[in-house]
C-alpha cells in the first residue's frame, strides 16, 4: 500500500504548496488530510493513522511540538508511531533542537531540492520500520529534548513563594508549598490544594519557571504537580500511568512523554 | 574599572624618554657650561621615575577608574608628588651612578645652584609632560565614550530594525509569495507590491521620522493585506481614519509595532482568528488612535504587556510630545486594547 501523509499548516497557500510540492518529490505519497491548527492535527491523525506527518511548529491553539506530544501520548500501541517531519518559517533555536535530535524538518519557502532528499529519506525510514517496526521511545526522547529546547529557558527566575488569586474583590494568598498540582484551563489556570481551588491568569508555561523543579513535576501538557503531594503511581491496563494524591481523590494522568520520571529507586 | 592597556603604557614611556632628551636638549641650549650627557642621563632617571609614579600610579586611585585619570585635587597631588619622588630618586639614583662608574667627575660644581635649577627644571618638564599626558587621556576617553554612545545608538535601531523586520514574518511571506506565483501571478504581483510598500517604509523608518496619519495608515494597509493572505479567512481588519486628521504628522511606524502585537499574540495563537481594527477620531484638541483587536487577549500572558514594542512607543511619544502624549495599553477576555493620545500638531 502507498505511503500516506498529513500536513498541519495553518496558512492554506502554504499547505496547497507543501502538497504540490510533494505530489512532485514523492508521487506515491498520499495526503490523507490537511488540517490547519495543533487539535485538529492530532484528531486527524488518531483518524487516519497516516505513515508522514507534516507539522508546521507554530500553529494557532496547539503549535506542531504540542501536537505532536499530545499525538504520541494517545497514540495506539499496535500501531508503529508515524516518521515526524516539522516545517518552519524560520526558528534558529529550533533548528539546533532538530540537529541535535536528528528530527526531520523542512524550511519554508520549500525548496524542491531540500525536500527531495527529505522524502528520500523518510522512504529509507519507513522502509526500515516495515522491518523492524518503530521505536516509540526514542520518539518520545526526541520530543522531550525539543520540547525542552523550545520553552523560555535562560536564567532561572526568582521561585515564587505565594500564588496571588483574585477571589470576588478579595485576594487569595495560597503558599506555593500547600498547592497539590496545577492544571491548565481554557484561559485560567486551577491551582489546586488539599482544601480547595483558585484560579489564576498566568500560564502554566510562564508559571513554570518560577516553580522549584526538583518540587514541582511537570507530568502532562497541562498538569504539574508537587512531587510530595503524590502518594503513587499506577498503572492501567492500558499501560498508562496514573498519580494517586494524598488529600486529593482525584487520579492525574501522566503522558508518556513524562512517565519517565516515575521509577524505583 | 578600564583595564590597563599595556602597549599604550609602553607608548607613553617611549614618549617620556624622547620628552626627557628633549628636555636634556634644551637644557644644554640655555646654560653651555653642563655637559651634554649627564643632563640627559639625570633627565632620563627623573623623568622615567616621574612616568612611573604618575602613570602607573594614577590607576589606583578610585576617581580614575571611569576617564582612567584621578579627578580634583588627587589628580593634582599625584602629579606634584610624582615630580618630587622623581627628582628626589632620580637624583640619588644619578649621583649613585655616577660616582660607582666614576662618570663625568668635573660634574659638580656648584652645588646649590645646581640643585635649584635642577628642581625648577624638574618642576616645569613635569608639569608640562603631565599636561600633555593628561589631555591626550581626556581627549581619548571621550572618543571611546562617544563610541560606546554610537554603539548603543546603533543597537537600538538594529533591535527596531529587528522587530519590524522579524525574519519569522518574512520567511513565511516570501513563502506564501512563492506559492502564490503558480496558482495566482496577479494575486502574487500585489502581494509582491505590498511587501516592497512595507520594507521600504520599515527600512525608512528606522531614521527617526515623521509622517501624515494617511501614509501611516496606508503603511498598516499593506502589512495587513500581507497577514491576509497569509492568514485567509483567519484575519479581518478595519482601518478607519477621517479626512481630517489624514494629514496629520505623526512619528512614522508608530502603530506598527501594535498591530504586529495583535497579530503575533491576538490572532495567530487564536484558532478561529479575529479582527483588527484601527481607528483614529478627534477629542477637542487631542487625536486619539486605537488599536483592538478579538484575539485570545490575557491568555496571551502577563509578560508582553511591557514588551519591546511598547516601551518604544512610550519613549518615542514621551521624545516627541512629553507628558502630553499617552499609551494606553490592556488585554481582556476579550482581546487586546490599545490607545493612543496625542496632542494636535
Amino acid at each position: 500500500m502507498n505511503p500516506s501523509a498529513l500536513i498541519a499548516e495553518d496558512e492554506p497557500l502554504l499547505a496547497q504548496a507543501l502538497q504540490a510540492e510533494l505530489a512532485r518529490a514523492w508521487p506515491e505519497l498520499r495526503i490523507a488530510a490537511t488540517v490547519g491548527d495543533g487539535a485538529a492535527a492530532v484528531q486527524a491523525a488518531l483518524q487516519h493513522h497516516p505513515d508522514v506527518l507534516f507539522f508546521d511548529i507554530r500553529m494557532p491553539g496547539m503549535g506542531g511540538l504540542d501536537a505532536a506530544a499530545e499525538l504520541a501520548d494517545a497514540w495506539p500501541p499496535d500501531i508503529p508511531f508515524p516518521a515526524l517531519v516539522f516545517v518552519t518559517a524560520f526558528d534558529q533555536y529550533a533548528l539546533q533542537a532538530f540537529e541535535a535530535q536528528a528530527v526531520d524538518y523542512v524550511l519554508k519557502p520549500v525548496q524542491p531540492a531540500r525536500l527531495k532528499a527529505t522524502a528520500e529519506r523518510l522512504r529509507g525510514v519507513l522502509a526500515q520500520r516495515a522491518a523492524r517496526g518503530a521505536d516509540l521511545d526514542a520518539t518520545l526522547g526526541q520530543l522531550r529534548h525539543l520540547l525542552q529546547a523550545a520553552s523560555p529557558a535562560g536564567a532561572p527566575q526568582r521561585l515564587l513563594k505565594v500564588i496571588q488569586a483574585s477571589v470576588g474583590s478579595a485576594i487569595r494568598m495560597v503558599p506555593v508549598a500547600e498547592v497539590v498540582y496545577f492544571e491548565a484551563a481554557d484561559k485560567y489556570v486551577r491551582v489546586v490544594c488539599a482544601d480547595g481551588e483558585v484560579l489564576i491568569r498566568t500560564p502554566l508555561k510562564e508559571l513554570l519557571p518560577q516553580l522549584e523543579p526538583q518540587l514541582f513535576w511537570q507530568v502532562h501538557r497541562g498538569t504539574v504537580v508537587r512531587a510530595t503531594a503524590v502518594d503513587s503511581v499506577q498503572r492501567d491496563e492500558a499501560g498508562k500511568l496514573h498519580l494517586v494524591l494524598r488529600g486529593r481523590k482525584e487520579r492525574l494522568p501522566v503522558s508518556r512523554l513524562y512517565a519517565h520520571l516515575f521509577k524505583a529507586m | 574599572m578600564v583595564a590597563i592597556d599595556w602597549s599604550a603604557k609602553l607608548r607613553h614611556l617611549l614618549q617620556t624618554l624622547v620628552f626627557c632628551a628633549l628636555v636634556a636638549t634644551i637644557e644644554q641650549a640655555f646654560s653651555s657650561r653642563q655637559a651634554f650627557l649627564p643632563s640627559l642621563l639625570y633627565s632620563t632617571l627623573i623623568g622615567t621615575t616621574i612616568w612611573a609614579v604618575v602613570d602607573l600610579g594614577r590607576h589606583l586611585m578610585p576617581s580614575a577608574a571611569e576617564t582612567g585619570w584621578p579627578q580634583g585635587w588627587p589628580g593634582l597631588l599625584l602629579v606634584l608628588g610624582g615630580i618630587a619622588t622623581g627628582f628626589i630618586v632620580g637624583k640619588t639614583l644619578g649621583d649613585l651612578i655616577c660616582t660607582t662608574f666614576g662618570l663625568f667627575p668635573g660634574r659638580v660644581v656648584n652645588r646649590a645652584a645646581d640643585l635649584r635649577s635642577g628642581m625648577l627644571i624638574t618642576l616645569l618638564a613635569g608639569i608640562a609632560g603631565s599636561y600633555w599626558f593628561h589631555t591626550r587621556n581626556k581627549s581619548e576617553y571621550l572618543l571611546r565614550k562617544m563610541r560606546e554612545a554610537l554603539k548603543h545608538a546603533e543597537d537600538a535601531r538594529l533591535k527596531v530594525l529587528e522587530t519590524q523586520l522579524e525574519p519569522h514574518m518574512l520567511f513565511n511571506t516570501l513563502a506564501n509569495l512563492r506559492a502564490l506565483i503558480a496558482v495566482d501571478p496577479v494575486r502574487a504581483q500585489q502581494m509582491l507590491d505590498h511587501m516592497i510598500a512595507y520594507l521600504r517604509s520599515t527600512l525608512d523608518a528606522s531614521r527617526a521620522t515623521t509622517h501624515p496619519l494617511r501614509a501611516e495608515f496606508e503603511r498598516l494597509g499593506d502589512y495587513l493585506e500581507l497577514m491576509k493572505i497569509r492568514m485567509g479567512p483567519r484575519l479581518a481588519y478595519t482601518l478607519d481614519l477621517p479626512e481630517e486628521l489624514a494629514g496629520m504628522p505623526v512619528p512614522a511606524l508608530l502603530l506598527q509595532p501594535l498591530v504586529e502585537n495583535s497579530i503575533q499574540h491576538g490572532l495567530e495563537t487564536k484558532v478561529e482568528g479575529g479582527r483588527i481594527t484601527v481607528r483614529a477620531r478627534r477629542d477637542g484638541d487631542r487625536v486619539v488612535i486605537e488599536v483592538l483587536d478579538t484575539g485570545v487577549g490575557e491568555a496571551a500572558g502577563a509578560s508582553h504587556g511591557n514588551g519591546f514594542g511598547l516601551t518604544q512607543i512610550r519613549e518615542r511619544l514621551l521624545a516627541l510630545h512629553g507628558e502630553r502624549a499617552v499609551l494606553d495599553f490592556q488585554r481582556d477576555g476579550a482581546g487586546a486594547h490599545a490607545r493612543i493620545t496625542l496632542p494636535i500638531a
